[in-house]
């Protein structure tokens, strides 16, 4: 349903603010979206006052010294540290990012940061990927076969067909685009979402799997993948620089091709 | 289990749609698709009625179009017309594959632009002359 304001007990009141380090030159103010489940309420958005001079280059860093050494009770999620596990998706300046991959000083002015837009919120900048897991799940995510695997052990792929697969194995499922989507914000319910469909493009171009058309079947669906209106939200927003967009094309004309 | 009903994170509040030139062509499609066609049928059945309803109100009605408010709404007709038809010519190349990534969507984005500004004009000029 497209609802354009957010619901009463989901808007953004203004928060506590934490005072600037003394003796700091250096300051850079970050404006934060907190809430707590345990307390209940509205969210707020506190404002933090960090030393850049005392503090890594990417967002990340200023989020775990304002963990550290201000606020312990911050909570976001965070493994790798370098963009491989897609744990530190966020909204940042008005976009979808990696925290760990965003540069502070890309960001003019105060620093937002906010959860995954139009998520259910676990607490401060931590969404609920419950549903979206689930969505992940019905594209059956692995290998499927009819055929006996070769005696040689290996189902092999020719260098070509390897190719294919380009731009859709590197996707960490850290789901910025999925959450950029305004058609997956409207329509999540059964729109499967730009993460998701990269995710059935990169089983159904696999040269080695072999239910293709059951795949298809399962998309061919007026909302599972025609929801997508080539907004490209998506493409624009990927912190790995994939294409979503395009893997989606590609499908729609696969499925196209199959049909005539 | 949560303790209290989970709040909805903020989308349209934060993600700025019509600062970025894809969200905002696209929305733009959609707005201008219904403007045409509302505004449009709204001019026919107009025109249309008022042809139908006699001489005098035919009259009325040619002049109400071609007073200085009628120009600039039928002007502003034009563009989104042309912006709609254009929009989704973009579409259809996308269709096939093609110019779908970040530099295509902008490449693509402004030739459309270009496009609506140059139809527009060639149907105003040649549409004035003949007029006038």
């Amino acid at each position: 349903m497209v609802e354009f304001s957010l619901p009463p007990k989901s808007r953004v009141k203004p928060g506590k603010t934490w005072p600037a380090p003394a003796g700091a030159k250096n300051v850079k103010t970050f404006r934060i979206y907190r809430y707590d489940p345990d307390t209940g309420g509205n969210p707020t958005l506190d404002t933090f006052h960090i030393d850049l001079d005392d503090c890594g280059p990417m967002v990340l860093d200023a989020l775990i010294k304002i963990k550290n050494e201000i606020d312990p009770t911050l909570t976001f999620r965070r493994s790798c540290r370098e963009g491989i596990c897609g744990s530190c998706a966020m909204n940042i300046d008005t976009d979808n990012t990696l925290a760990c991959l965003k540069p502070i000083e890309e960001v003019k002015g105060d620093v937002e940061i906010y959860p995954l837009p139009h998520m259910a919120v676990v607490k401060d900048l931590v969404p609920d990927l419950t549903h979206i897991y689930a969505q992940y799940e019905m594209i059956e995510p692995w290998m499927k076969t009819d055929t006996p695997t070769p005696t040689s052990g290996e189902r092999l792929q020719s260098p070509e067909e390897r190719e294919k697969l380009d731009g859709l194995w590197e996707c960490v499922l850290c789901f910025c685009c999925s959450t950029s989507c305004p058609s997956y914000w409207w329509n999540a319910d059964r729109y499967l979402g730009p993460a998701i469909l990269l995710q059935a493009a990169r089983w159904v171009f696999d040269s080695r799997d072999e239910a293709t058309e059951e795949r298809l079947d399962m998309l061919d669906d007026p909302f599972r993948m025609y929801r997508c209106h080539t907004i490209m939200n998506c493409t624009t927003t990927c912190p790995k620089g994939l294409n979503p967009g395009k893997a989606i094309a590609d499908l729609k004309i696969a499925m196209f091709e199959r049909t005539g | 289990m949560p303790t209290h009903e989970r709040p909805l994170s903020p989308h349209l509040q934060v993600y700025k749609l019509h600062r970025k030139i894809a969200p905002a062509l696209s929305i733009s499609h959609r707005i201008t698709g219904m403007l045409m066609f509302c505004l449009g049928t709204l001019f026919v059945i107009l025109w249309l009625g008022a042809a139908a309803y006699g001489p005098e109100s035919f009259a009325t009605a040619q002049a109400l179009f071609a007073s200085p408010l009628g120009y600039l709404v039928l002007f502003g007709w034009t563009v989104v017309l042309f912006y709609h038809m254009t929009n989704g010519i973009r579409h259809l190349v996308w269709d096939t594959g093609c110019q779908v990534s970040i530099a295509g969507v902008r490449r693509t984005g402004l030739t459309m632009l270009a496009a609506v500004v140059a139809l527009t004009a060639l149907v105003w000029i040649v549409g004035l002359a003949v007029a006038l």
